[in-house]
């Protein structure tokens, strides 16, 4: 149990953003008292209650569910409800920051309103009718890639890492980023959707941009495989779609990227 | 406020406008949005990010997908037999019958549940449910199903209003006109006209110290009913979920799904023993193995063995639970060992509880595939709420709707596990369509009185206008021990009176509360009037509690510790007459006679389905 593997500590020190923008702001120390299993987000609750009443923290479940408490503590991308204290170095100060790829609204608080507008450009999941009784079938075999993209908890972690954004403000407007990959991937590998959405992968959610270095694999705190078992095998399907010589003549005599079986989706069809 | 300062709010107009975004209200939004009415979502938290993330075992429909037996009147049953039949019986009939196509909606907007061997959704076992009858995915059904909900209000275009907190719904001659608020990013406030609310804001257990629930639990819809005239019922029954996590400290009462006992997990007290097998309550004999041996020959037999008494309602177990360790066979850290690793391989477990396996590794450094693991109750769900009309989910009050969590009735004394999201759909949907329709036959939204929003942004202002007050945490945390140890699991007279005068002098402190520093994302602010509603509900909840001397359900009185016949006829119904609460017995609804029948009898289906019962 937690008292004999953890190194015991009676207090922490924090060293919190505070402010209402990145350039006027500033880290505030805190120090608090701890009790032993304590998270990241135990400690931000006892400055508030001891220290600073007014300390802007999002927070929800406290339980790794719900993703609202994200943020860069010791400036690794991570869930303060799921971050133990005896995870972090004891000698050192806690460093926690807002994520950096969002606007600042305040303290630790984001506007990650970037990506509720992004989710609304991904056409929804549109099923072949059921069967004669009503039912649809699908096998546990072809629902389980699709159910590890729906573990995500819209943590936006994988976002606030993703280098196309985070140091490239300008790329926002074309690139969906690795939360909206996993979805399209859970659309796309939906066994009983109908349409195709290829062509706006590529030219509208900018899947392009993403050259595969996993920086978004790695912070996922559901463990998805974003890279390996969403972004690459939409590149893969991207790619046989537009540079296959095959299916590029079978799109000179058929006409447009519908492989006669899936119905596109228009870029702007919600 | 002057004339001036409350000029300052935005407003914006809907048919219907939703107050909650979890299961509920979301579902109630897309109906109001089919049927054609404009509408919005009001949410405090980010969209998707509501406590409905949070159920985990499942949702409850007789889909008959594993048992063919099974069908809504078993479902009904079950119910309300779980619900010590003091539900309302149309309420629990409708989600009977309605569950199942509910779900099949689901997967047609995408929901992807674990499935059978025929490709079918599969089906599992929880407590109080005669047959495996739980659509699920793995063990995080909730956030597929908020998940699901949210894209599908995403497809319809549906505008949501997210970290936007109602603190006033606003009345036209007895009529709903209206809502004010503010939003948490700004602090700026918003008048949202409306023909129709519906109310789904969740339960009310943040005012306990040991909870599942996430910080929105506050009830706000109750205080928010209440104030603007409709009736509570059934204020004294709150569920204490058997299963929470109690050590360590930083996670006690983080909810463990009753899926770990419904997929093979057994409760033994410190000595090993299994100890269910002494509690089994006379109304559940028939149904419930009687020796260890039977139990464990149901897991591979379910058909020729009666189940396990591990999966008894909530309400037994829990207090079963807190029995032992008040005997002084608790373990460590004062809970019951839940084990699942002795009778199911690694990966099985890490198949079917995967969040669970990652919970306790990370969060308690327990393997729980490997040994057993600490529980014990943990205050989960409110059974009572605002008194709906069964078949349109409206309260008392013109253009007022309620649904999901907020609303009294479906579940009675006790709610079986897995009803929770089925209600959500069943009657979020319900709520929805009746206020679109409502909405439909209104010509504009009722006038708003600028009086009402002086009175509310007067209200909201204080805290942040009075110098050195009172700490809103310090209320918080009195309060929270206060309902934890006087209004716990098990209540008594003396407790009761004593929790009521403690919950009052918060009440007052209160009136003298001070947030320090400005209206722009302040948590200090937003407790200050969330604790209004968390006193309010509590306050309710204590005094109900007092006038229901006998145990039933979700209520057990230490001092009237048995069933009384007489108060299984009637239901505690709480107003507001004159600005002073009153609480009162009403009669229940009459049951009609063939669905008593299937309620209090073996039932049709059953009887002939259910050789375990002979």
């Amino acid at each position: 149990m937690t008292e004999t593997t953890e190194q015991v500590r009676r207090d922490a020190t924090v060293r919190v953003f505070r402010g209402e923008d990145r350039t006027s702001g500033q880290f505030v120390e805190y120090t608090v008292p701890v009790d032993p299993g304590m998270v990241v987000l135990d400690v931000m609750f006892r400055v508030q209650q001891m220290r600073a009443p007014d300390l802007a923290v999002r927070w929800n479940c406290k339980a790794g569910k719900c993703g609202s408490c994200s943020a860069e503590i010791n400036g690794r991308p991570k869930l303060m409800c799921m971050t133990r204290l005896s995870s972090l170095p004891p000698a050192e100060p806690i460093t926690v920051a807002p994520m950096a790829t969002f606007p600042l609204v305040r303290d630790l608080v984001t506007d990650v309103s970037f990506n509720y507008e992004k989710a609304k450009t991904i056409p929804a999941v549109r099923l072949a009718p059921p069967g004669p009784d009503g039912k649809r079938r699908m096998f546990q075999e072809e629902v389980d890639r699709v159910q590890e993209f729906h573990k995500c908890i819209e943590c936006f972690l994988c976002q606030n890492v993703c280098h196309v954004i985070r140091d490239h403000e300008e790329n926002k407007e074309a690139y969906a980023g690795p939360r909206f990959f996993v979805k399209l991937a859970a659309l796309e590998m939906h066994p009983l959707d109908t349409r195709d959405r290829i062509e706006m992968i590529r030219a509208r959610e900018g899947l392009g941009y993403c050259n595969i270095t996993k920086c978004c694999t790695e912070v996922c705190p559901e463990s998805i495989k974003i890279t390996d078992n969403a972004i690459i095998p939409l590149k893969e399907r991207v790619v046989s779609e537009f540079y296959d010589p095959l299916a590029w003549v079978k799109r000179r005599i058929f006409g447009g990227p519908d492989d006669g079986a899936k119905e596109p989706a228009a870029v702007a069809d919600r | 406020m002057s004339a001036a300062q409350r000029a300052e709010h935005d407003e914006a107009t809907y048919d219907v406008i939703v107050i909650g975004g979890g299961g509920a209200g979301l579902r109630a939004a897309i109906e109001a949005t089919a049927q054609g009415a404009k509408t919005a979502i009001v949410c405090k938290s980010l969209f998707g990010k509501a406590h409905t993330v949070m159920a985990e075992g499942g949702m409850a429909a007789a889909l008959r997908n594993v048992w063919p037996e099974d069908g809504w009147d078993v479902h009904f049953r079950d119910t309300m037999r779980g619900g010590k039949l003091l539900n309302n019986w149309r309420m629990a009939q409708i989600h009977a019958q309605e569950s199942p196509d509910r779900v099949l909606e689901l997967e047609e907007w995408g929901a992807m549940f674990d499935r059978t061997p025929e490709g079918l959704i599969l089906q599992r076992d929880f407590g109080g449910h005669r047959y495996a009858r739980l659509a699920h995915v793995g063990d995080r059904t909730g956030l597929e199903l908020i998940r699901t909900l949210q894209y599908r209000a995403v497809e319809l275009g549906i505008d949501v209003l997210m970290e936007c907190n109602v603190q006033r719904l606003l009345l036209d001659d007895g009529h709903v006109a209206g809502a004010f608020g503010y939003w948490r990013q700004t602090g700026r406030f918003i008048l949202l006209r409306a023909k129709a609310i519906v109310l789904a804001t969740g339960g009310a257990g943040r005012s306990w110290r040991v909870t599942t629930n996430s910080w929105e639990s506050t009830g706000d819809g109750l205080r928010l009913a209440l104030e603007a005239g409709a009736d509570l019922m059934d204020m004294e029954f709150v569920q204490f979920h058997p299963t929470g996590m109690v050590w360590p400290l930083s996670v006690r009462g983080l909810l463990v799904t009753e899926g770990v006992r419904g997929d093979g997990g057994t409760l033994k007290n410190k000595n090993g023993e299994r100890f269910m097998f002494n509690y089994i309550p006379e109304f559940f004999k028939a149904e419930t193995a009687d020796s260890e041996a039977e139990a464990d020959r149901w897991y591979q037999d379910k058909k020729n063995n009666r189940r396990t008494p591990d999966l008894l309602p909530r309400d037994e177990v829990a207090r079963a639970i807190n029995s032992e360790v008040k005997a002084g066979r608790g373990t460590p850290h004062g809970g019951v060992w839940l084990d699942i690793a002795s009778r199911r391989s690694a990966d099985y477990i890490k198949r079917r509880l995967p969040s669970m396996y990652v919970q306790f590794k990370e969060l308690a450094d327990v393997d729980i595939t490997k040994e057993a693991f600490e529980i014990g109750p943990t205050c989960h769900y409110f059974m009572g709420g605002i008194r709906v009309e069964a078949d349109s989910a409206a309260t008392t009050v013109r253009g007022l709707f309620a649904a999901g969590e907020c609303a009294a009735g479906l579940h009675g004394a006790n709610r079986l596990g897995g009803n929770s999201l089925s209600d959500l759909v069943v009657f979020g949907r319900r709520a929805g369509l009746h206020a679109a329709q409502f909405a439909a036959a209104q010509r504009a939204p009722g006038a708003v009185d600028p009086s009402d929003l002086d009175a509310a942004a007067a209200r909201m202002l204080a805290p942040l206008e009075r110098q050195d007050g009172e700490d809103p945490y310090a209320i918080q945390s009195d309060l929270q021990d206060t309902m934890q140890d006087l209004v716990g699991l098990i209540r008594t007279q003396s407790e009761l009176d004593e929790a009521l005068v403690r919950v009052r002098s918060y009440r007052d402190r209160l009136s003298r509360v001070s947030a320090r520093g400005d209206a722009k994302y302040n948590p200090a602010w937003n407790l200050s009037l969330d604790l209004d509603s968390m006193l309010t509900v509590s306050e309710v909840c204590t005094r109900a509690a007092s006038m229901r001397t006998e145990s039933r359900g979700g209520h057990t009185r230490d001092d009237f510790p048995t069933a009384d016949p007489e108060w299984a006829k009637v239901n505690v119904v709480v107003r507001r007459k004159d600005g002073e609460l009153s609480l009162q017995t009403e009669p229940l609804p009459q049951m009609p006679a063939d669905l008593k029948e299937i309620a209090t009898g073996e039932g049709k289906a059953t009887a002939a389905a259910a050789p375990q019962t002979t």
